[in-house]
């Protein structure tokens, strides 16, 4: 099962708690940040479409989709 | 560093959306600090209305804590009432309007500190209501300072040196207490600090309400919910904290069922 993610980063407000509860430990925090000051997630190949990162997000910033496959 | 997929539109080619951002109840943001749980509970309690379909007929009575400005961004007629009183006024509308499905938000300031007469009260009368409490330890809103719940040795704004219980006094687990009340149809504790947590924590909030729905008593879902601000800690290590904290003196789990066989 592949996923993928739709972030929101100017909404996020850079908690990192996405990071840890990442299964596949595929998001890192960006070097960059958004217009409010925070560095926010960016996705790294490997996504399954958990939610795990949209289930524990405080401020809503994750969509996650789930591939077909064929 | 790795290959970057981009993040900032749906993907191409056939895909099943199985998350949205957010549940269509929340018209808004939340004003609230990085790495709170709040808007966490906030977001499972609504997406659980929707799911029971009880959305038209949803009450909710608020309380005062940080979570109190939520009542501008949640689409479900609010009642924000007296400091601690919500299980009362919660009391007061589900007796006039019995078909209403009625809830309670309140902070461990709100409801064990300030209020804890009324939720005790509200339970032993078995009032067919749900009460959500947002249990962190602090009286976030005004600074984070010690709460009725703050566990023993945990560092707030008014117990620099931790809780010591010879002048502090010892944490009351309501929650504990409110299970052991006859009358009572529901009591669980439940936390949002991982991805495992928040779903166990939906299932309880749904598990609430339809011990509700099916007038079988008082409900109540203890929520632990980080607060990285009052903890002084970052964003980042407050699931850990809480792990390490609170959930240590009270732990997660189902505290009392009586929706069981039957469903």
């Amino acid at each position: 099962m592949s996923g993928a993610l739709v972030i929101e980063v100017e909404r996020c407000k850079g908690c990192e708690l996405c990071i840890a509860a990442c299964p596949p430990r595929v998001l890192e925090m960006s070097r960059e940040v958004n217009a409010t000051g925070y560095r926010y997630p960016i996705l790294h190949p490997g996504c399954t479409g958990c939610t795990a990162c949209q289930l524990v997000c405080p401020d809503a910033v994750f969509e996650v989709y789930r591939l077909s496959s064929g | 560093m790795s290959e970057v997929i981009a993040t900032d539109r749906p993907p191409e080619g056939a895909a099943d959306r199985v998350a949205e951002f957010r549940p269509s109840l929340i018209v808004g943001e939340h004003s609230l600090c990085p790495g709170c749980g709040e808007p966490v509970a906030l977001r499972i309690l609504l997406e659980t209305l929707q799911e029971l379909g009880i959305v038209e007929r949803a009450i909710g009575v608020v309380g005062h804590g940080c979570y109190g400005s939520f009542v501008r961004i949640m689409d479900v007629d609010v009642l924000q009432c007296l400091h601690g009183r919500a299980p009362a006024c919660a009391t007061g509308i589900k007796r006039v309007q019995p078909a209403a499905a009625v809830f309670t938000l309140q902070g461990d300031g709100d409801m064990v500190s300030e209020g804890l007469a009324e939720v005790l009260h509200a339970a032993a009368r078995g009032e067919n209501i749900t009460c959500i409490l947002l249990n962190n330890g602090v009286f976030g809103d005004t600074g984070g300072q010690q709460t009725a719940t703050t566990v023993l040795g945990q560092r707030t704004k008014t117990s620099l040196d931790g809780r010591d219980p010879v002048s502090h006094g010892h944490p009351i687990r309501i929650a504990d207490i409110v299970a052991g009340i006859d009358g009572v149809g529901y009591v669980a504790r439940g936390t949002v600090g991982t991805a495992r947590g928040v779903a166990r924590t939906k299932r309880m909030v749904r598990s609430a309400l339809e011990t509700q729905l099916a007038g079988k008593g008082f409900s109540l879902v203890e929520i632990l919910t980080m607060c990285p601000t009052g903890w002084f800690v970052g964003a980042p290590q407050g699931p850990d904290y809480m792990e390490q904290s609170m959930a240590r003196a009270y732990a997660p789990g189902e505290l009392r069922v009586s929706l069981g066989d039957e469903r």
